[in-house]
């Protein structure tokens, strides 16, 4: 067959086209590609088997995630992932009265917000003992919860000196010292007024040394240090190789104010601060340090050898010391890599004193004396946790990921994506001298599109990821009270937590154990109402007082039953406490009006709880 | 059966024999575990106490798990259904059990030394009596726990009797009664005592045939 000459210049043209449109009409894909690459192949019945916990059985791991802005700690088990308990720190809980009985009212001490940052369970010889876990709050203000009962013994705070306390609350290897910094430094005292224009020079930043008692736990103030004012931002304590030592990033080097993206955004290196904590320990005993606020505050500048400045590239957030203390990584969250410093580098240089300038007096390291790697992690590296195989895990909040890399080859060997934005991530006892592997969980700053929807106040993520094998693999998807920063995961067994209140340790002086000492005395216009709960009667069943009295209401659960709880609440009133089994608390008020208020136990206990209610009498005065 | 009985009277001078003065040995022996270890156990199982709560009933005293804690909680649980509170100034046992079983094993210690049949026949009579009136009073505290009910409790249920051997299901509870191993102890000494006379009368015959 012969073909026109017009044929074949229609067939040309016809192929022509075609060509244009293979070369030009590619479109856009429907999902990112590369993000299609990193999806983890995840099998579906080994994720499911390996996170399920059977009804009845028990969680492996207890993960302390912290309630960010909520002021609270959320308990989690791993690998079910399921929420166990509530601890209510720096925020009234009504579902276990926290903040509305007496003393727990008092420890809140008048503020009913907290930003709750970073747990910290305490340690013997560098690994987690159980017995505490100290939570820090923006507002200088530390938190003791004994994890003996789950409970919030103590809050130290406001610290003198001390603005936005977000550097908190790594504790020392053996829990002699946790630390507060500030974040956004002020001119101090606190009280002082002076212009934002003056910042670079009469704004200071304090860190604070907060020692704590080892047999009871109980924190005071240690020492404090002046800084330069730039944002402290987290910490970690040295351990085993660099015991003694605490590190401390701060960004915003650049001394700057205003539109601080820009302005603090602009020097390639930032700073690690190395705090020599033994020797600030010793100059504070020796009474050195200049009165500001009340306390004695140290100044590097005229006591040399307490703190050192360790570049470190850009805008460093975490600062995470390896297992065996030997390496120090920093994460400068606007590169594509995380740094390295090698500890016997870092003293060498100390010694050798290996200089290239100062920051107020305060030394600044040579940045090539004292590093060993800047590791290719991926984009916007913030945290780091360890297996015990000498691997790290780094958190990728740009690249929404998880870096796995080898500590000493520096190699990037895995990654698996987070949804979405991680910010810190928690390996199981991943900070300590003994890390165990096994679990890693990813605590993201988004989650959109992966859960049901709920309407634009969405919760946040938390990721589940096996690390038992070469490669991690994603098994399951969490969704978590606002707002997980940091967590920390403990073996259970090292856990021991009791179940009531036994009898014989209840020394409240307002405790009664039998109904028939329960009763009203007055002195003057106080009255105080010895009351028993106990299945199914609040005891007594009803009193009577006059307007413009104060009331105090004792509450004594004589229960020895686990799970035994009983509530009190008076209508129209703001109060509402719970009791544990053996537990005695108090609440205090003034009654305005007169008339009749009910009572009742809020908390369903027996067949009978809703006959477990009484009447406050309130007679008018006159 | 007549000849043995007007026999009798000659006989309980009888010398009981060696095997049955060491079975009677061994039954003292077997008594001294029933002054500490426990008579009687109550288990209780409930969906909201899936570990069980437990009463155990001993010589002299009440002892329950959790350190006592199991007792406190059946009573608060007994008292919506209007039962008398289980305390140990209820059993008068207590007070003479232990010195019963102290009592018994002095004759049984006597009667292995004299070593006379008729020893052993009170001791058999005694021992008989004693686990039959702990038995039967035990029996009848059960019953009168679950019947003489407080009227104006706030749940009714008809009068009961928990299990004296063996399961009963009560409300939500599954209860099981069995006999703890100070019980077992004492039907071991019985049966040693039961083997004495057995073995001694049996001798009797055999000593008694030729003086006939």
């Amino acid at each position: 067959m012969k073909m026109s000459k017009k044929s074949l210049i229609q067939l040309a043209s016809v192929a022509a086209l075609l060509l244009v449109a293979v070369v030009f009409g590619h479109c856009a894909p429907s999902a990112p590609q590369r993000a299609k690459s990193m999806t983890p192949v995840s099998d579906v019945a080994i994720a499911a088997q390996k996170t399920y916990v059977a009804p009845g059985d028990l969680d492996e791991y207890y993960l302390f995630s912290s309630g960010g802005h909520s002021g609270q700690v959320y308990v989690y088990g791993v690998p079910s992932m399921r929420h166990l308990s509530t601890i209510p720190v720096f925020t009234p809980y009504p579902a276990t009265g926290y903040g509305f009985d007496d003393d727990s009212k008092k420890m809140l001490g008048g503020l009913t917000w907290g930003d709750v940052h970073h747990p910290s369970l305490s340690e013997t010889k560098g690994d987690y003992d159980g017995r505490w876990l100290f939570v820090n709050e923006m507002n200088g203000r530390l938190a003791r919860i004994d994890l003996r009962d789950f409970k919030t013994k103590q809050i130290l705070g406001p610290i003198p000196n001390i603005s936005g306390n977000h550097a908190s609350a790594f504790v020392t290897p053996n829990t002699e010292y946790s630390m507060m910094a500030s974040r956004f430094s002020i001119p101090i005292p606190k009280g002082t007024a002076v212009d934002v224009d003056k910042y670079a020079s009469l704004y200071k930043g304090v860190v604070a040394g907060i020692k704590i008692d080892p047999q009871s736990g109980t924190m005071s103030l240690g020492f404090e240090i002046l800084l330069p004012p730039f944002d402290w931002d987290l910490g970690d304590a040295g351990k085993l190789a660099s015991d003694g030592w605490m590190f401390l990033t701060a960004y915003n080097s650049e001394r700057a104010t205003g539109k601080l993206e820009v302005t603090s955004t602009q020097r390639d290196r930032d700073y690690i601060a190395a705090i020599n904590w033994r020797d600030a320990e010793k100059a504070a005993a020796e009474g050195k340090g200049d009165l500001i606020g009340g306390v004695k505050v140290l100044d590097p500048a005229k006591v040399p050898g307490l703190v050192y400045l360790m570049p470190c590239g850009k805008s460093p957030h975490g600062v995470d010391v390896s297992p065996d203390g030997k390496y120090v990584v920093g994460s400068g969250k606007l590169q594509g890599v995380t740094t390295v410093f090698n500890f016997e580098k870092i003293a060498t240089a100390i010694r050798n004193k290996d200089f290239t300038g100062d920051e107020d007096g305060i030394p600044v390291l040579k940045y090539e004396s004292i590093k060993d790697a800047e590791v290719p992690v991926g984009l916007g590296p913030l945290h780091t946790q360890f297996g015990p195989d000498g691997f790290a895990y780094t958190s990728l909040f740009v690249d929404s990921a998880i870096a796995k890399w080898k500590l000493g080859t520096w190699e990037v060997v895995d990654k698996v994506p987070m949804s979405y934005s991680i910010g810190h991530l928690c390996a199981a006892e991943g900070d300590t001298v003994s890390p165990d592997g096994k679990w890693l969980v990813g605590l993201n700053k988004l989650s959109h599109g992966r859960h049901l929807p709920v309407g634009p106040s969405q919760p946040e993520s938390s990721q589940l990821v096996d690390i038992t094998e070469e490669k991690m693999k994603l098994v399951y998807d969490a969704f978590t009270e606002p707002e997980p920063h940091y967590a920390q995961m403990i073996k259970a067994d090292k856990v021991h937590p009791i179940e009531v209140y036994p009898k014989e340790e209840n020394k409240h002086p307002l405790a009664i154990w039998d109904v028939k000492d329960a009763g009203l005395t007055r002195s003057g216009d106080k009255v105080t109402v010895k009351m028993v709960a106990v299945r199914s009667t609040l005891t007594p069943t009803a009193f009577e007082v006059k307007q413009g009295d104060t009331v105090t209401v004792a509450l004594t659960n004589i229960e020895q039953t686990t799970d035994e709880l009983h509530g009190f609440a008076i209508l129209d009133y703001n109060i509402n406490i719970v009791v544990d089994p053996g537990e005695t608390k108090t609440v205090t008020f003034k009654v305005q009006n007169a008339g009749v208020f009910p009572y009742y136990c809020t908390n369903f206990c027996s067949a009978l709880h809703q006959e477990m209610q009484g009447y406050l009498v309130v007679k008018p005065r006159g | 059966m007549w000849r043995s009985l007007t026999l009798l009277p000659g006989t309980l001078d009888a010398p009981q024999g060696l095997v049955p003065r060491g079975l009677v040995l061994a039954a003292a022996v077997c008594l001294l575990p029933a002054l500490f270890t426990p008579l009687w156990k109550m288990t209780m199982f409930a969906p909201q106490y899936p570990d069980g709560l437990e009463l155990s009933i001993y010589s002299h005293k009440l002892d329950s798990g959790r350190g006592g804690q199991d007792a406190k909680e059946i009573n608060l649980l007994n008292h919506y259904i209007g039962m008398r509170e289980i305390a140990t100034e209820d059993f008068d046992e207590f007070k003479w059990m232990p010195f019963m079983i102290g009592g018994l094993v002095i004759l049984f210690l006597r009667a292995a030394v004299l070593g006379r049949l008729g020893h052993l026949i009170d001791l058999v009579a005694l021992f008989g009596y004693f686990s039959l009136y702990g038995m039967g009073s035990f029996a009848y505290k059960l019953y009168a726990y679950g019947h003489h009910l407080d009227p104006s409790a706030a749940v009714k249920v008809g009068p009961f009797t928990p299990p004296f051997f063996g399961y009963k299901q009560l409300a939500n509870f599954e209860v099981y009664s069995y006999p703890g191993p100070a019980t077992y102890a004492l039907a071991a000494a019985g049966a040693c005592l039961v083997a004495a006379l057995f073995v001694a009368w049996r001798r009797r015959d055999v000593a008694a045939v030729p003086s006939q």
